[in-house]
């Protein structure tokens, strides 16, 4: 397991020091540990020589910054309204049915996350849902049991 | 259409397979896999080349194989299909004459060549032309289309001077929404003192129901980069950025490919094609920020600063990024730039209507026979593209309105489907161009709910600067609430009217400035739909939960318990085998059993009224 302080120590050396390499670094300490816990938001205004507020206040902004904890696989549903109008809430109702969570919270094993987004633009391919990185769309009861089965083996 | 162009180097026929995210989902890799073996099975890989390429724009209907030169064309493409495709393209093969066919939306008849398919017909695809026929991860297929051969002609030919000229001549406006003149900002930037200048590509793109700037930078994002590097040559700047959404992270990757392999070539970089000028480009994703789309909060966000518009003047083209002279514009913007530098402005003003040049991409979607991307030259009408390329309803039923522009734009009725597509003529109508999303909706969308999502959305995404936008969307939310609960009062219509203009007059950037007008479009057409909410009680598309109750016919259930099964809160009591009943009082009114009941029975009814009324 890395250290919180050389996760960002190594995304100073890449992003360099300036107000402009907050987000990539927040983005980047978001990409490995899923969420942004308060010792590396301080962590990240002592090496940008920024306030701790500053930083919170950025990362609170942007919902992909996440300062709740996370698990590794983040589900997102759209919840547009083309995705609403094709079954979104069955989408919701599965997910919360197999992972036993409700929509915002996070299993116990930390490893499933359920949100709601803003659109992912798959409007045409709806409902679509995005996991970490991955889109998935035209979903139906069956495609995303099968789906979230093989994440959980993973 | 025609789709083979500017000489891609093709065998004696290629296949196309599209790889966009929607036929990838549907197995497109397990198609272009299997494709690939047979073809080598029958000793056919010489005279055919099988290709990848990005989204062809019909993705309803994927995955999709184009068969070049004839343009067959193969839809809903299953393994168990491949092998007659293979065989149908050895010498002496014909085309398929059923399965895997496209079925026209109206007729039901197959239809063997693109051109012939109206979804595409209609079509003029200028900016859309390379998105499914080259390999976006590719640069060599991009070369091949004469890709960056107007950066040549730009860079040695014209005079920063002449190009802006040229787009100020051509009649370009910004494609991002508010159709403002291109040339005016390139100007400005131009003659901003300094070289320290940049240029940013705003591919922020959140409208709900858009996503046409995606396809581009996933399909063709050189013509994206070759637009910006263009623009900074023009201004005089050495640095770009594109802004893209971390809700598209397939974009973010095809964008990273391009840029690796355009600096790999001497695109971008230092002395570009060996000239005096030299220009970067970098990705910058977003995190999720609706608001960042507007450009003086996208700059903000790219400071690492929370992204909150800031008052104009001044613009970004005299300070921008860092203060310094800054050139903002859409996806579409940019990628319309190589045919203007390329064709020149008089071919591109050539295209559209008096006030609007060019062509308008719009995502088609909801209650649509053929949902994707589709460019139209501008001035075309709503009812061309809805029944014309979209093919209509599904099912038959009669249009009710179109959402266009997203939570900025407005709802229009039938009466307006003879309404020209172009910045003006939509901005009259009281909606907006926004980034191009057009959602159908049939009668079984219920208007009221429609404006509610938008103004909910708007609630969310408001960066909370402004109080009218920040208080007065929350206090819209409040009465659209109040008015599908069924406790409306007719004042309430006088008020939203009356907050709506309030928080357009009131707000300073964009989003506040429309955030009223699904509300005010729909007031203003489908008036009589919220009155009948506040008098009558009534949702006539039947969706506001407390204005309707579900029953069980008994004549028409035969206790299959199917029902029982699925109720979450166990409202509906019968044995198997006798007639069910739903406890109104108990009923949380999901659908679940309306929507499960076998259709051979349809024994549960969706009927007006918060509870059954007693005779």
């Amino acid at each position: 397991m890395y250290q919180i302080d050389n996760l960002v120590k190594d995304l100073v050396k890449q992003h360099g020091r300036a107000r402009e390499a907050l987000m990539p670094i927040l983005q980047g300490v978001v990409a490995q540990h899923n969420y942004l816990t308060d010792e590396a938001m301080v962590e990240v205004a002592k090496e940008l020589d920024l306030s701790a507020a500053e930083v919170y206040g950025t990362a609170s902004f942007y919902t992909f910054l996440d300062t709740e904890p996370r698990g590794k696989y983040v589900i997102r549903v759209c919840k547009t309204i083309t995705c609403a109008m094709k079954g979104k809430n069955e989408i919701i109702e599965v997910l919360q049915e197999m992972l036993r969570i409700n929509v915002g919270e996070t299993t116990l094993n930390d490893k499933f996350t359920i949100l709601e987004t803003n659109c992912i633009g798959w409007c045409h391919k709806a409902p679509a849902i995005l996991i970490n990185d991955t889109p998935y769309t035209d979903l139906t009861r069956e495609k995303l049991v099968k789906i979230i089965k093989e994440y959980m083996h993973q | 259409m025609k789709i083979r162009r500017g000489g891609i180097r093709m065998s004696n026929k290629t296949c196309l397979i599209c790889q966009g995210t929607g036929c990838v989902s549907a197995g497109s890799r397990e198609i272009h896999a299997s494709l690939e073996k047979e073809i080598e099975q029958l000793g056919l890989s010489k005279d055919v080349k099988v290709k990848r390429t990005g989204c062809h724009g019909f993705c309803e209907q994927g995955p999709l194989v184009v068969v070049e030169p004839e343009g067959l064309f193969y839809a809903g493409v299953k393994v168990d299909d491949v092998p007659d495709i293979a065989r149908s393209l050895s010498p002496q093969g014909e085309p398929l004459e059923e399965k895997p066919l496209y079925h026209d939306s109206a007729t039901g008849n197959p239809i063997t060549h693109y051109h012939d398919i109206s979804f595409y017909n209609k079509q003029q695809r200028t900016v859309l032309q390379n998105c499914g026929n080259i390999d976006p991860e590719e640069i060599g297929d991009y070369l091949a289309t004469g890709g960056y051969q107007s950066l040549r002609k730009a860079l040695f030919e014209m005079s920063p001077g002449q190009i802006v000229d040229e787009v100020k001549r051509s009649g370009l406006r910004g494609l991002g929404g508010a159709g403002f003149p291109t040339w005016i900002k390139w100007e400005a930037c131009q003659r901003a003192p300094g070289d320290e200048k940049y240029v940013i590509c705003n591919a922020d793109e959140g409208d709900p129901g858009a996503f046409q700037d995606r396809s581009i930078l996933e399909g063709d994002p050189h013509s994206v980069l070759k637009g910006m590097i263009i623009a900074g040559y023009a201004i005089g700047a050495r640095k770009g950025y594109v802004y893209v959404r971390a809700e598209y992270p397939l974009a973010i990757k095809r964008l990273e490919i391009a840029i690796d392999q355009a600096r790999k070539k001497g695109f971008i970089g230092k002395s570009i094609l060996d000239s005096n000028f030299s220009f970067d480009i970098e990705i910058f994703q977003g995190a999720g920020a609706f608001v960042c789309g507007e450009e003086t909060a996208l700059l903000a966000s790219i400071e690492g600063k929370r992204g909150m518009p800031r008052p104009r003047p001044p613009f970004p083209a005299q300070s921008g990024l860092w203060g310094k002279p800054t050139l903002i514009s859409n996806v579409k913007t940019y990628a319309n730039i190589r045919w203007i530098v390329n064709k020149g402005a008089d071919w591109f003003a050539g295209i559209g209507t008096e006030g609007c040049k060019g062509t308008a991409i719009f995502s088609l979607t909801g209650k649509i026979a053929n949902s994707g991307i589709v460019e139209v030259p501008m001035g075309i009408t709503l009812r061309e593209i809805i029944y014309g390329i979209g093919g209509g309803i599904p099912g038959g039923k009669p249009f009710k309105a179109v959402q266009t522009g997203g939570p900025s734009g407005g709802c229009l009725p039938a009466e307006l489907l003879d309404t020209p597509v172009d910045f003006d003529s939509l901005k009259a109508a009281g909606s907006m161009m926004g980034s191009g999303g057009m959602v159908v909706v049939d009668e079984d969308t219920c208007i009221v709910d429609l404006a509610r999502y938008f103004v909910d959305f708007a609630t969310k995404e408001s960066c909370g600067e402004c109080a009218p936008c920040r208080l007065g969307t929350n206090q819209m939310l409040d009465i659209l609430n109040d008015i599908v609960e069924g406790k409306g009062e007719m004042e309430d219509i006088d008020i939203l009217e009356s907050l709506g203009m309030g928080i357009k007059k009131g707000s300073l950037c964009g989003l506040g400035q429309t955030a009223p007008n699904p509300v005010l479009t729909t007031l203003k057409y489908f008036r009589e739909e919220y009155e009948e909410h506040i008098i009558e009680k009534k949702c006539r598309a039947k969706v506001c939960k407390d204005l309707i109750h579900f029953i069980i016919m008994p004549d028409r259930c035969t206790g299959c318990h199917i029902c029982t099964k699925v109720c979450p809160v166990n409202a509906i009591s019968g044995d198997p085998k006798q007639i069910h009943e739903i406890d109104q009082e108990l009923c949380i009114k999901c659908g679940l059993c309306f929507e499960k009941c076998p259709p051979k029975f349809g024994a549960i009814e969706k009927n007006y009224g918060s509870k059954v009324m007693e005779d």
